[in-house]
Order: C-alpha cells, then sequence, then structure tokens
C-alpha cells in the first residue's frame, strides 16, 4: 500500500474566490492562482465537512458522479498541489533571504529640506523618526559618488540597476542630481550595465529645463500630489499655511506636456478630510492628465487630527472598489486604467510573490541620507535609532540582519494564519514603527482592509484571465528581477 | 493537471512539479520501480520530507524543582538543563521545536544554557 492510499485529508491553506463566472483559488503556502473546475469544488465541499481518509473521500468524490480512477487521480493531483494535505502535513517555513542579497535600487535624499510644510509629512511632522540635528542638510557631491559607486559595488549580478533620487524636496539640490545623473550613467555604462532614475517630487519647483532634463535622462517622476485645490490644499502648504496647488497646478500640467520618455505618475496620500479617491482621481488622470495616480492612506500615530479612522477608511475602500470596477471594464476592452493600486497588485500576483517581508527595504533596496548615512529605505533617512551604517563604512550587516528578522513573516505570529500574507507581509516596516515602536509588528490596524483589497484584486485577474488574458501580459516585466 | 488550471507564474512551476510526480507514477505502476510516495530505501536518498520525531517518556525523570532553600540554585542540574531533555534524551513531552529537521539551528545561538536560554526564540512552522 503506498503512502496515499492511507493519507487521512484536510483542506490546504488557500482562498478562494470567483470572478467572470469562474471559480478559482489562491494557494497561500505558494502564492500560487489556479482556476478550478466542479470536480474540485467538490472534493473541497466535502472535507469542509470534515477530515476523510484517501478511500472514504475516492468513494464519495465517486458517489457524486465519477468514476472510480477519475475520482482517485482528482484526490492524488490535489494532495501533490496541497489542495488538500494530509493530516501530517508540516507547512514549510519560508527561508530567510540569503545574507548577500544583491542591492537593487538606492534611494539618495539629496536635501532634507523642503519648501512645503506638509502636515502629515513622516520626515518632519509629528511622528518623525528622522533625528537629522547636526547633520548636512545637502547630499554633497563626494558622498553621492561615493553612493553611486556603493550601489554598483553591491549588486554584482543585476544587469540594471536603478536609483531614486527623494527628499525633503528633491529639486532643491538639482544641481546634484544632474551630476549623479552624468557620474552613476558613466560609471554603469564602462561595466556594460544598466542604470535608470526616478525621482519624487512635490512640483513646486519645475521649471522647463529641468522638465527637458527630466525628459532627455529618461527620469521617471512622480508627483506628491493630494488632488483638485480644495483638497490638496488642506495639508500640503507652505510654512505660511497658503496651500501649494496654484503654485504647482501650470508646472504639473508642463511637465506632462514636455516629458514624454517615461509615465508621470501621482501619489495621493489620504487623510481624514481628503477622502474623496473619486474626485481625486478624476481630476488628476482626466483634468490634469497624469499616466497613473496611486493612493495610500496616511502613515500616522492614531490620535492625530488627520489620521484616517475606521469609518473613513471604509469609505475610501468603497471609492476603491469603484474605481476597481472601472479598471475592470477597461480592462475587458483591452484598455489601461490609471489606478496603480490595482495594476501594482496584478503584477505581483503574475509572479505569485510569497514575501519573506513586505518590502526590499534593506534587502535589494537602501536609502541613504545628505550625511552618507545608510538607511533601510528613505523613509527612515536620518534616523539614528534605524542607521544601517554609513556609505564610507559600508552596511553593518549586524544591524541589517537584526532588521530583517525582526520583519520577516515567520516572526510575526498574527500574519501565520491569514490568507493575504504573500502579498503583505505584515506590511511597511515604517508604518509598524510609528503605530506599534516596532519595525517587526504585523500592521494589524489595516488587515480587513488588506484582505478585502487583496480578494478584490484577485478577482479581477480572475475576471481578466476569464475572459481577456493577453491583457495581463503586459505587467509581466512590471515587477520583474532582473 | 486536470482539474487545475495555472494561472500565475508560481502555479506553473507547481503544475511542473505534480506533473513530474504523475509521471513517476505512472513508472512506477508500469513496474518502474522508481517510487512515488512509497517506501524507499536510504541509500536511495529520498527525497527529504517533514519528520516529526516521536518522543517518549521511557524513563520519569523529575526535571528540576527546588532546592534545599527553596530556590533553584542549588540544584544539581540547571533548570535550564530540562529544556533540552525532550530532543536530547526525549524523555520530558516539553514543546520544543523539532531540531532534527525543521530548526536545526533553533538552539544554536544557546550555547550554554544557564547563561543563553534567552537567546532560545519560539517558531512559528
Amino acid at each position: 500500500m503506498t503512502a496515499t492510499a492511507m493519507q487521512t485529508y484536510t483542506l490546504g491553506e488557500f482562498h478562494q474566490f470567483e470572478g467572470g463566472g469562474r471559480r478559482f483559488l489562491y494557494l497561500v503556502p505558494a502564492g500560487a492562482i489556479f482556476e478550478m473546475d466542479e470536480a474540485v469544488a467538490t472534493v473541497i465541499g466535502l472535507l469542509k465537512q470534515g477530515r476523510a481518509a484517501h478511500d472514504d473521500l475516492v468513494g464519495r468524490v465517486a458517489a457524486k458522479g465519477f468514476s472510480f480512477a477519475d475520482a482517485d487521480e482528482l484526490v492524488t493531483e490535489l494532495s501533490r498541489a496541497r489542495v488538500i494535505v494530509g493530516e501530517d502535513y508540516v507547512k514549510a517555513p519560508l527561508d530567510p533571504p540569503p545574507a548577500d542579497f544583491p542591492l537593487q535600487s538606492l534611494v539618495m535624499n539629496l536635501t532634507n529640506q523642503c519648501n512645503l510644510s506638509c502636515t502629515y509629512c513622516y520626515e518632519f511632522g509629528e511622528d518623525k523618526v528622522a533625528t537629522p540635528e547636526g547633520k548636512p542638510k545637502f547630499m554633497d557631491l563626494p558622498t553621492a559618488k561615493a553612493s553611486v559607486d556603493f550601489l554598483l559595488s553591491q549588486s554584482s549580478g543585476r544587469n540594471t540597476v536603478h536609483i531614486t533620487f527623494f527628499g525633503g524636496e528633491t529639486l532643491m539640490n538639482f544641481p546634484l542630481l544632474k551630476q549623479v545623473v552624468t557620474y552613476a550613467t558613466e560609471r554603469a555604462t564602462e561595466q556594460g550595465r544598466g542604470i535608470d532614475f526616478s525621482l519624487t517630487t512635490n512640483a513646486t519647483l519645475l521649471t522647463p529645463a529641468i522638465i527637458e532634463f527630466l525628459s532627455e535622462n529618461k527620469i521617471g517622476v512622480t508627483v506628491s500630489m493630494d488632488g483638485p485645490a480644495d483638497l490638496h490644499d488642506k495639508l500640503r502648504v507652505f510654512s505660511n499655511g497658503k496651500g501649494s496647488y496654484e503654485m504647482i497646478a501650470p508646472r504639473v500640467k508642463a511637465l506632462i506636456q514636455g516629458h514624454r520618455t517615461r509615465p508621470i505618475t501621482a501619489r495621493v496620500t489620504l487623510t481624514n478630510a481628503v477622502t474623496d479617491v473619486l474626485r481625486i482621481y478624476k481630476h488628476l488622470k482626466h483634468d490634469l492628465g497624469f499616466h497613473e495616480v496611486g493612493f495610500a492612506p496616511v502613515t500616522t500615530s492614531p490620535d492625530r487630527l488627520y489620521s484616517i479612522n475606521e469609518r473613513g477608511m471604509d469609505g475610501v475602500l468603497d471609492d476603491f472598489h469603484k474605481l476597481a470596477d472601472e479598471y475592470l471594464e477597461y480592462a475587458l476592452r483591452g484598455e489601461m486604467h490609471g489606478f496603480s493600486n490595482v495594476s501594482d497588485t496584478i503584477a505581483e500576483l503574475i509572479q505569485g510573490v510569497n514575501k519573506s517581508h513586505p518590502c526590499g527595504a534593506a534587502l535589494g533596496l537602501l536609502g541613504v541620507g545628505p550625511s552618507g548615512d545608510i538607511a533601510p529605505c528613505h523613509r527612515f533617512v536620518d534616523s539614528d535609532t534605524h542607521s544601517l551604517g554609513n556609505i564610507a563604512t559600508g552596511v553593518d550587516r549586524e544591524k541589517q540582519a537584526d532588521f530583517l528578522n525582526r520583519g520577516h513573516v515567520n516572526n510575526k505570529y498574527d500574519c501565520q494564519t491569514c490568507w493575504a500574507r504573500p502579498l503583505c507581509a505584515g506590511g511597511c516596516h515604517h508604518e509598524a514603527f510609528v503605530r506599534y515602536g516596532d519595525t517587526g509588528h504585523a500592521n494589524l490596524h489595516y488587515c480587513d482592509w488588506i484582505r478585502d483589497w487583496t480578494d478584490t484584486c484577485l478577482r479581477i485577474y480572475g475576471t481578466i484571465s476569464a475572459h481577456n488574458p493577453e491583457f495581463l501580459e503586459q505587467f509581466a516585466e512590471r515587477k520583474a528581477l532582473n | 493537471m486536470k482539474h487545475l488550471k495555472s494561472l500565475n507564474r508560481k502555479a506553473r512551476r507547481i503544475d511542473g512539479i505534480v506533473s513530474s510526480m504523475q509521471v513517476a507514477a505512472a513508472k512506477q505502476a508500469a513496474g518502474d520501480p522508481l517510487l512515488d510516495e512509497d517506501i524507499v530505501a536510504l541509500q536511495n536518498q529520498p527525497q527529504q520530507r517533514p519528520h516529526v520525531p516521536m518522543g517518549c517518556a521511557l524513563a520519569f525523570s523529575p526535571g528540576w524543582e527546588v532546592d534545599s532553600a527553596g530556590g533553584t540554585a542549588g540544584l544539581c542540574q540547571p533548570v535550564e538543563r530540562d529544556i533540552y531533555d525532550c530532543y536530547v534524551t526525549c524523555f520530558w513531552p516539553a514543546q520544543v521545536p523539532d531540531h532534527l529537521n525543521n530548526y536545526p539551528d533553533w538552539a544554536s545561538k544557546c550555547a550554554t544554557a544557564t547563561k543563553d536560554w534567552r537567546n532560545l526564540d519560539l517558531v512559528f512552522p
């Protein structure tokens, strides 16, 4: 007798969903997506009533109108794919990433200075983690060059690496940005490798000359912008309290008009008073012409006046669903919709990611501040508590290992029973620190929200794969590893 | 696979594995000695699979208690010695991670139990 025939089965770990009139399985320990037929649904239905031995299960499946041979084959197939598992099945823990994981991206905070005073800013606001006192305010050229050399030396095996310019307000140090682009391109070309650039800006300092430079050098641009004037100006203000919309609107239009080599995206921070997702999207996408618009709730401790309460979040999610429906309509017609929250998730679902960590921070991505201090990502730059070394001396491997060990999904107890963990892995390290004082804490305040959103994206994915599968192919490289 | 249609890259990898298992099972059915899930001689180097060691109480050990002063300092063995009993000598059915297969490094940071026992962490299988 084989081991299979002696097996007693229970259901494996999966999330069922429907879309486009078909049924699907999201197999959690793998991150795999399957369309299932009626026979699979029969087996799942039977095992929902309780565990069953192999022969018993085969017999009960056969009683539903299958031949014994087909039923046996079906049960064996599901067991091998781990849709159903034996009682002695032990979930293999995710391996830690290799210690010498090569760098892919470096976020360079060219300055920690900003000409705006956005109330919610994680760098200068009430929940800031940065300790910039006594450190340089602007990065200098030697530090920038050392950072580029660091990126190229720590990314062996990668054909292409990436630099993101960040701030403060990035464009307050535009002269350095230009020099870095020239230097980094030269060095990468010498090594026969590719390098590409992007930046995040509040758009206040854009000029025709800057726009031309960004376009010529194919530098991706993300504009932090919260919607039409009445919403945008609530928190994105100058130090005198005056809103910045009026100043940036013409500059953003000029940017979208003049920068033709990369898509221009808007990044919206949702706060208590800024939750009208549909109106914000419509304005940024259709009135201003952004290629994509992405939304994220503000990172804040819960008692801030601008933080979104649960009811506010439910409203946001309702709007997300409406936009997601619109996204699906577009996709089924073969058209691209600009709601990047969906596109980003689809790109991860195509790969079948199963994350050990919520993001690449301290793995394939590092941040470097004006002083040359290295941080897990741009959100921790200039924070002494979270520093992982200095560009002059290299990464402090012990601190990096501690950060990664805390952030590993295996060490987040609450995540172990959640079906959305392959994509979420506990959520943003920085958000966790601001909320719970520990970068390794699961972001429990948005679990329901993440599960709802993941389910929404899975249903979109399933529907598209049923009715317009070619549409998905264009996402294959969006987040591809190289 | 017949009943599951793969819709992403990870699913296609699983499909590949399941298909190769099906081929192996078919060979076995045809009398080929390459087995799927049956008993395999160790010299054939079967694929490593999770294994749960079966601990049992062959001998009674009082484990740690208290010393004559009502504390634990004067015991003949440190109290933390007990932590190891369950997988080294197998006579105390305490809940420790499976040290043989799944968590071989579980105690690697704990060179001296009396000093380093705090480094023994929880695991989440």
